[in-house]
């Protein structure tokens, strides 16, 4: 049998943004009928990679030879042109247009007077996505339908314009189970028609139920390709976090001083099978004062959105939170935050600082009401706790009244944690505390979560820098696809175990045994 | 040497820019101050300044509710329409009385301006399209309560009007307590810091704790009730309820007081006394105009200038 045709062939592409290396000197080759999984951490160079090949960016270097020729796209729709399609995370589609339309769009179907044939154009829309699984009238905008036959519509129409590649990024995280299988019986139907798929996902399981090959980047390179067949769910986990397996830490290399005595028996914050639809699968977790409890798991497990909900940021389907025994009401931040529950968010820029206003504003912000009499501020019990703040996270400003957006990351994010520790929480949720932020400011974060434990407080920690993880929390819960998959205590707190845990129990026992007939 | 050279230069005009932003109204107030005292005849007088006051006294205390919407990273177009709806209201209610018929027109611009809060802060509609509603439908509202203008003979709204104290006429006093007003709640209060939160980032707002729906819906209270003063005091001046006319375009006029003023559409800052000299600043464009006999076109051309003059100066905030 002859080798499938080459189709696509990327050689030494690199990509910089002002003090990034997006994408450094990657290969990548696909063939006819390849589903190929491209995976990697956040930052590791995948977007960059599917921007580049879409025409989105142009490479400062290396070259993509498409179908035999050098090819260089200066927009989208010319790489969708000549066959390279891509189902973006988001449906990318017009939504008030009806759904046939939708596939038409800019090839629909003319009578010979040259106006749209809309009946035919129906009548081709419907048979065509009957062949998906998607039996809707075609007549209704396209916003009418669920996300996932929304998804549908959208590769339907990529194949239609005679793709020889799709690009899927994460098709599946919007999906119902029932719709995923379908979504894996069309991409299997594609590589039976000779197209190459790129795949991007999370999903352990669905990357090993649908793609053949495999291109693990991380920070910007290519670090793993390869048959996916030859690569166990726990090399997959440990190329894709850039650890050895086995590798023991002798010491510490963060700030973290060690392990705290959780002060008291009853939890401070209990979380009981926190479920949000297509995101969280009845979570549950408790954290006891005194005691960080880390958050594991891959992007997208649905750590940032556990801490969401239980902070009331995100309105949950069921579950329910109690606040050292007392219950909240879902869905109501300044009730999580009246009952002592604060979270510093992820995206610091967007949902945590307020930029335009000071320093002084920024942290006096939450505790605003309490330093107030009949709505009138009390300037000086600001200034009181404002400078207290400043002092005891060393917050770097020119003055209390310098803009918060001028500020380093490292500053902003201490500024974000006096706010809440002005407010004298119980609970403090910490989603990525120190993403972002210099080396000095880390340490210095890191040794305050420490001192905050100590001080007897509740820490939830979510954080993509293992090392920050494994060495900062007295309990690891490990999250997977929206649910708890496992929790390290005690000497299991190890990076090892927990991306065992990651991989999956199978994996380990699968493991376990390939050890013991190897010793 | 060459790189040094490099820098300042643009560092230069971004100097200046921010110099024209913060202190650029008042340098064109008092440049036509000067100009005025050089070439229009009689314009260094008591009454002319009176007039100019007075004229500008209603503009200014909507354009103090505006500037309060505005800071929130909204708008509100129906303004003028609760002028209207507020001369309507007065000559229906007047009969029973000044003080009972001032508590209707409040009770009806509150009214309005729940709804338009309301569906800012609750259904989550665009401030522009939930406004234009009002703007719309108030106006009508106020019509169908009045479909013409109606003089109205009662002496203590006629005092209202025209009446003074040491010589400084009520419309005048009553904008500068306004004026003050408002600037006491947006620098001193809880209300004034979030309000600068919400408009600032609302997502940070939201996570930060903050009443995010309730101070919404209290600001377009707010901003509909200094428009229904703005209404009973232009109705007492002219002693006769207008509800075709009165109020017509004012939306726009508050919006250019606010943004002239320094204070940027994108929200989060919220400049009074800029919103006050803007306010001035329009009225003594418009005065200089008319006074030498130019035609009202060449005033709406001037007051182009003078936006496009604030935009240029605002640009590059907020959006970063």
């Amino acid at each position: 049998m002859a080798p499938p045709a080459e189709v696509l062939a990327v050689r030494g592409l690199s990509k910089s943004f002002p003090g990034v290396r997006a994408l450094d000197d990657v290969d990548l080759t696909l063939h006819a009928g390849e589903v190929h999984a491209l995976i990697g951490e956040n930052g590791a160079g995948k977007s960059t990679l599917i921007k580049l090949l879409t025409g989105v960016y142009r490479p400062d270097a290396g070259e993509i030879t498409f179908q035999g020729s050098k090819v260089s796209f200066a927009t989208p729709l010319e790489a969708q042109k000549a066959g390279i399609s891509t189902i973006y995370q988001e449906v990318n589609l017009i939504p008030l247009l009806s759904v046939a339309r939708n596939l038409f769009l800019g090839r629909e179907p003319r009578n010979r007077f040259g106006v749209l044939d809309i009946a035919r154009m129906n009548r081709e829309a419907e048979k065509t996505l009957r062949g998906y699984g998607v039996r809707v009238d075609v007549r209704r905008p396209l916003r009418t339908l669920g996300v996932g036959a929304q998804q549908m519509v959208a590769l339907a129409r990529a194949v239609a314009t005679d793709a020889r590649i799709v690009i899927m990024d994460e098709p599946t995280s919007s999906l119902e189970p029932r719709e995923v299988e379908t979504l894996f019986s069309v991409i299997r139907r594609l590589r039976d028609a000779g197209i190459a798929v790129v795949y991007v996902s999370h999903r352990l399981d669905e990357l090993y139920a649908v793609c053949g090959t495999v291109t693990v980047l991380r920070d910007g390179r290519r670090v793993h390709h390869g048959s996916l067949a030859d690569l166990d769910r726990l090399a997959l986990v440990s190329t894709m976090l850039g650890r050895d397996l086995g590798e023991v830490r002798e010491e510490g290399l963060t700030k973290f001083t060690g392990d705290h005595e959780a002060t008291d028996t009853q939890p401070v914050l209990d979380a009981r099978e926190l479920t949000v639809p297509h995101k969280l699968h009845e979570v549950s977790l408790s954290i006891r004062p005194g005691e960080v409890v880390g958050l594991g798991g891959l992007l997208g497990s649905g750590r940032t959105e556990t801490a969401k909900a239980i902070s009331g940021a995100l309105p949950v389907r069921s579950g329910r939170v109690t606040v050292a025994g007392v219950p909240l009401r879902g869905g109501s931040a300044p009730a999580a935050i009246r009952a002592g529950v604060s979270l510093l968010p992820e995206d610091r820029k967007s949902e945590g600082i307020v930029p335009g206003l000071s320093v002084r504003e920024n942290i006096a912000l939450a505790v605003l009401p309490r330093l107030s009499r009949f709505g009138l501020v009390s300037e000086a019990r600001v200034d009181s706790v404002v400078d207290t703040f400043i002092k005891r996270l060393r917050i770097k400003a020119s003055s209390p009244h310098q803009k918060v957006g001028e500020l380093s990351g490292g500053n902003q994010q201490k500024v974000l944690l006096a706010r809440w520790l002005a407010m004298n929480p119980k609970v403090l949720l910490l989603d990525e505390p120190t993403r972002g932020i210099d080396v000095g400011a880390k340490a210095e974060v890191q040794k305050l979560v420490d001192e905050l434990a100590a001080d007897g407080l509740g820490v939830l920690l979510i954080s993509s820098d293992l090392e920050e993880l494994i060495e900062g929390s007295d309990r690891v819960v490990v999250l997977k696809d929206g649910a708890v998959v496992g929790e390290l205590t005690g000497d299991d707190v190890t990076e090892d175990k927990l991306m065992r845990t990651i991989a999956g129990d199978a994996q380990v026992e699968h493991l376990a045994k390939e050890v013991a007939t190897d010793g | 040497m060459a790189e040094a050279t490099l820098r300042t230069v643009p560092l230069d005009k971004a100097r200046v820019l921010q110099w024209l932003q913060t202190y650029g109204v008042y340098a064109g107030v008092a440049a036509l101050l000067v100009v005025n005292t050089v070439i229009t005849p009689h314009f260094l007088s008591a009454e002319n300044f009176r007039t100019q006051a007075v004229q500008v006294a209603p503009v200014i205390i909507v354009a103090l509710g505006m500037a309060l919407v505005i800071g929130t990273e909204g708008v509100d177009l129906s303004v003028g329409a609760v002028m209207a709806l507020a001369a309507s209201v007065t000559a229906l209610y007047l009969g029973y009385g000044l003080l009972p018929a001032l508590l209707v027109v409040a009770l009806f611009a509150a009214a309005v301006g729940l709804a338009n809060g309301a569906l800012v802060a609750l259904v989550g509609v665009q401030p522009i399209v939930a406004t234009l509603a009002l703007m719309v439908g108030g106006r009508g509202l106020a019509l169908v309560l009045l479909p013409q203008l109606e003089d109205l003979r009662n002496p203590s709204l006629a005092s209202l009007g025209s009446g003074d104290v040491l010589g400084i006429p009520y419309l005048i006093l009553i904008a500068a307590v306004l004026a003050v007003l408002v600037a006491f709640v947006v620098r001193r209060t809880t209300f004034g810091r979030q309000l600068l939160a919400i408009g600032d980032s609302r997502p940070a707002a939201q996570l930060a704790g903050l009443p995010v729906r309730r101070v919404l819906i209290i600001v377009y209270v707010v901003c509909a009730l200094l428009a229904a003063v703005a209404g009973v005091l232009a109705t007492a001046r002219l002693q006769a309820s207008d509800p075709t006319s009165l109020g017509n375009l004012m939306e726009l006029s508050a919006i250019t007081a606010v943004v002239v003023g320094g204070t940027p559409l994108t929200g989060g800052r919220v400049n009074i006394a800029g919103t006050v000299a803007g306010a001035v600043l329009i009225q003594l464009l418009t005065a200089t105009l008319i006074k030498h006999d130019l035609p009202p076109s060449w005033t709406q051309i001037a007051q182009a200038i003078v936006i496009v003059a604030a935009v240029y100066a605002a640009r590059g905030r907020g959006k970063r």
